[in-house]
């Protein structure tokens, strides 16, 4: 049976890695942005996981350093969540490019 | 006893100790200031009368055995200069000595009298202290002229002399004469030769006076300066020792300049200096003009001090003038001592003001010493000299009593008019509103000896003073005057052969004459006849401190001429004969040789000259005195003036003192002022200030240029044009700061990008780097 090559892994990290950057450059919704960081972690997660497989599947070194990064993950979109509902609550609403005080 | 000698410099200083003193700190304390004078130039007299009888102690010791004395020096370096020093020194000798006895002591006098006098005018005025800085500074210029050992010494003190001269001739510098400003002058020769109808003024004020001393003199002292430096480049030095070693005066007398030996040229120049600062003909217009100054300084400086100085450097430098038997400059100083004593006499017969006529008196007797000194008689001059300031002092003081008592009722009347008029004056000398004229509208002159009479009553102790110094002057019988006069008379009169002897034989007489008759008028228009004016009715003797230095004088003026009288006269052998004769008379005794026309024979008494002598002066002064004291009005005619036919006009050249100051008006001074207006029209208005004017305004011009280009180039470029590239770049930056998050992450990714890429491209080896990595 012939495997998937290492390089079709790479690029799908690499496609999830920019649709996620781009829904995080692009949404308008500070949600939407959350939703386009957790895909580049998972993009990140899968890059970190076919390197492992591929390039040294006895070391554990890959797996725990993949589910750190999950839990990294989960914290930060927790503590992000937490932020657009405090935002939200003083500002009713939820759209990023109104928070500009740091303009200039 | 040598401290004395070894400090014989400080006889100047502590008189230039009281000067800085008062002005630095004394000048509030008008007590002060003058009793520190007086105590500083007493303070002179006691060390400078030291050294004087000790040397005349030294000379006592030596004198039997014929040695003369060499005089005693304490020389001092002074500036080193290249490969020598310059040296200057002091010098005493028996000439010193006599000069170093008079001075001080008459200053003393003098000083302590001023302290009473000024005080009448310190209402007016004011700067009673300063008036004691200035006389003390002058003190201390004489006192340092003799004592000095070179000419260069004697300049300064000279020049130092000069300078007080003016600021004390102009004390009263506020003091005008309103008609002083309404004479014409000659514009042109026609004119000048006209000038009779350009009679001046009688009185200049005293700032104009002192200016007129101070220019006159300085003409002379010019000449004086440029014979120095003529003695100076031909003989490398102006110590009066070296220059009289016999040597050096025989090779001064062979190196001519322009045909003339040099010393007979410098001492000519130098006898230039002499003629104006002791007022000889033609130079001596100043002296009665310099009589606006207070009356203590017509005694000190215009009587006995700083006119004699002139003498003196004649009399120093005398084997200069003599180093030919009958040597053309002592033929000058006799021809110009001559004229100006008759002249001055002359002009003595018809002066009203008191001190005027003792102002001609003294350039008269100058003259007299000059005629002595032209005779190569150095100690008949010197001689002269010394009682004739005794006397003279005496005169001018006593004409300062004589004011001081007339001024008596104004000064009454001042005081009371002050309490009830006007406030008192603040400490700095604030005057009244009323500008000070010289007669105020109300009173007369009381300097005018027509406004004067019977003054004998209210002022006998200055009266006989008085007298006594006229008596002494008009050579009476056995007074100082006549003793010194009669041996000029006689020394001419027994070299009589000689033309020059001749004629002074024969101005020394007139001149006599002429002395005794104004003195004689003198004495009958003030203290005999009758008062002729309130003044005088209410005149009142002045204090002791006035009154006392002139019986001293007065004392003097009797006494003292018998330190040189003739050894024999009327066959009696007198012991101390000659003495003045042995003590100074061998100062020159080293240049005998190479001065033959120097004359150290002793005074010879020759009776037909005394008796005669004598006789015409007693005469003329009782007429004087007869005809004078019977004028009984202020305005009536002088009686020259009533002399048929010649009297007015000869009163009239008399009185206007022979035009002199016309003539020097219109001939000298005038072309100098026109000269002078063009000189200054050329700088003012026609060239020099436009052209300075043009250079002002082109520097503007450029430099306004240059700040242009500093404002809108420098400035506008570079210096601001840098912060705004920064402030335009700094702003486009801000634009990347949106405040928004996701531009930042987008600046964020983009950066990244551009990393990844320079690392694959740079530091892996680009494409290929890319290709080895696993792919399975």
């Amino acid at each position: 049976m012939t495997t998937i090559p290492l390089s079709w892994w790479l690029t799908v990290s690499a496609a999830l890695f920019s649709i996620g950057m781009y829904g995080a450059l692009t949404r308008r919704n500070a949600i939407g942005i959350l939703m386009g960081v957790e895909l580049i972690l998972n993009a990140v997660n899968i890059n970190l996981v076919a390197f492992w497989r591929y390039i040294a599947p006895n070391d554990v070194a890959g797996q725990i350093f993949a589910i750190i990064v999950i839990s990294v993950a989960a914290a930060e979109a927790a503590v992000g969540l937490a932020i657009v509902i405090a935002v939200y609550r003083r500002r009713h609403s939820a759209v990023v490019e109104e928070l500009d005080i740091l303009k200039n | 006893m040598n401290f004395f000698f070894d400090y014989i410099w400080l006889i100047p200083v502590y008189p230039l100790l009281a000067f800085a003193a008062i002005i630095l700190f004394l000048n509030p304390s008008k007590k002060g200031s003058a009793g520190l004078a007086i105590a500083m130039i007493a303070l002179s007299t006691v060390h400078a009368w030291a050294i004087v009888f000790n040397t005349i102690g030294a000379f006592m010791a030596d004198a039997h055995h014929g040695i003369h004395i060499d005089g005693w020096s304490l020389p001092v370096e002074w500036i080193p200069t290249g490969f020598t020093v310059f040296n200057t020194g002091f010098a005493v000798d028996g000439f010193t000595a006599a000069m170093l006895f008079m001075v001080p002591f008459v200053c003393t006098l003098i000083f302590i009298y001023a302290s009473e006098y000024m005080e009448g005018y310190e209402a007016e005025f004011g700067r009673y202290s300063r008036f004691f800085a200035y006389v003390s500074l002058f003190a201390a210029g004489m006192l340092m002229l003799v004592i000095a050992d070179n000419l260069l010494l004697l300049f300064i003190s000279w020049e130092i002399m000069g300078l007080c001269s003016y600021l004390l001739i102009g004390f009263w510098f506020e003091k005008t004469y309103p008609d002083a400003d309404k004479v014409a002058t000659p514009r042109n020769l026609i004119q000048v030769l006209q000038f009779w109808k350009y009679a001046g003024p009688d009185k200049i004020p005293p700032k104009l006076a002192a200016l007129k001393a101070f220019m006159t003199t300085r003409i002379g002292d010019v000449m004086l300066f440029a014979g120095m430096m003529i003695l100076w480049s031909v003989s490398g030095t102006l110590s009066f020792r070296e220059i009289f070693a016999p040597d050096m005066l025989e090779h001064l007398t062979e190196i001519t300049l322009w045909g003339i030996p040099v010393a007979t040229l410098s001492a000519l120049l130098i006898f230039g200096g002499a003629v104006g600062k002791s007022a000889q003909f033609p130079l001596h217009v100043w002296l009665p003009d310099a009589m606006e100054g207070p009356t203590p300084v017509s005694a000190l400086i215009h009587a006995a001090t700083m006119v004699s100085a002139g003498v003196y450097l004649v009399a120093r430098m005398l084997p200069l003038f003599a180093t030919m038997e009958h040597s053309p400059a002592l033929q000058w100083v006799g021809i110009i001592g001559a004229i100006t004593a008759v002249m001055g006499a002359t002009i003595g017969v018809a002066q009203y003001d008191v001190k005027r006529v003792l102002a001609y008196s003294t350039i008269s007797q100058l003259g007299y010493m000059m005629m002595a000194l032209g005779l190569g008689g150095f100690v008949a001059g010197i001689f002269h000299l010394l009682t004739h300031s005794f006397f003279k002092a005496l005169l001018f003081l006593g004409s300062g009593s004589i004011i001081h008592a007339m001024e008596h009722e104004i000064h009454a009347a001042h005081a009371h008019g002050h309490d009830d008029a006007h406030p008192h004056h603040d400490e700095h000398g604030h005057h009244d509103e009323h500008d000070h004229q010289a007669s105020h509208p109300a009173h007369p002159d009381p300097q005018d000896m027509r406004n004067m009479g019977a003054l004998r009553h209210k002022m006998m102790p200055s009266f006989i003073a008085y007298l006594c110094g006229t008596l002494a002057l008009i050579g009476f019988p056995l007074t100082a005057g006549f003793w010194s006069k009669d041996e000029i008379l006689a020394e001419a009169f027994l070299h009589r052969s000689e033309p020059l002897a001749f004629w002074i034989y024969i101005a020394g007489t007139v001149g006599a004459i002429f002395t005794a008759f104004y003195m004689g008028r003198q004495i009958g228009l003030v203290f005999f006849g009758r008062p002729r004016t309130s003044l005088a009715e209410n005149a009142a003797e002045p204090g002791w401190r006035m009154t006392m230095p002139l019986i001293v004088l007065a004392f003097f003026a009797l006494f003292i001429g018998f330190i040189n009288i003739p050894e024999e006269v009327f066959g009696i052998h007198v012991p101390f004969g000659g003495w003045l004769h042995g003590f100074a008379g061998e100062v020159h005794l080293m240049a005998e040789e190479a001065a033959p026309g120097l004359n150290f024979a002793p005074g010879t008494f020759v009776p037909q000259v005394a008796i005669t002598s004598s006789l015409l002066a007693i005469v003329s002064f009782f007429f004087g005195g007869w005809l004078y004291s019977r004028r009984r009005t202020a305005e009536e005619l002088d009686p020259i003036q009533t002399i048929p036919v010649i009297g007015k006009p000869i009163f009239a050249i008399l009185y206007n003192k022979y035009y002199f100051d016309e003539i020097y008006r219109g001939l000298l001074i005038y072309p100098t002022m026109a000269l002078a207006t063009f000189c200054a029209k050329f700088d003012y208005d026609w060239v020099i200030n436009p052209i300075v004017n043009f250079f002002g305004r082109f520097t503007s011009l450029l430099a306004d240029g240059s700040a242009a280009f500093d404002k809108y180039g420098v400035d506008g470029y570079f210096v601001n044009g840098i912060p705004n590239a920064f402030n335009w770049f700094g702003g486009q930056l801000r634009l990347l700061q949106t405040g928004r998050a996701q531009n930042y992450l987008l600046i964020l990714v983009v950066g990244l990008l551009i990393l990844i890429g320079i690392y694959l491209l740079l530091w892996t080896g680009g494409a290929a780097g890319v290709a080895s990595l696993p792919t399975s």
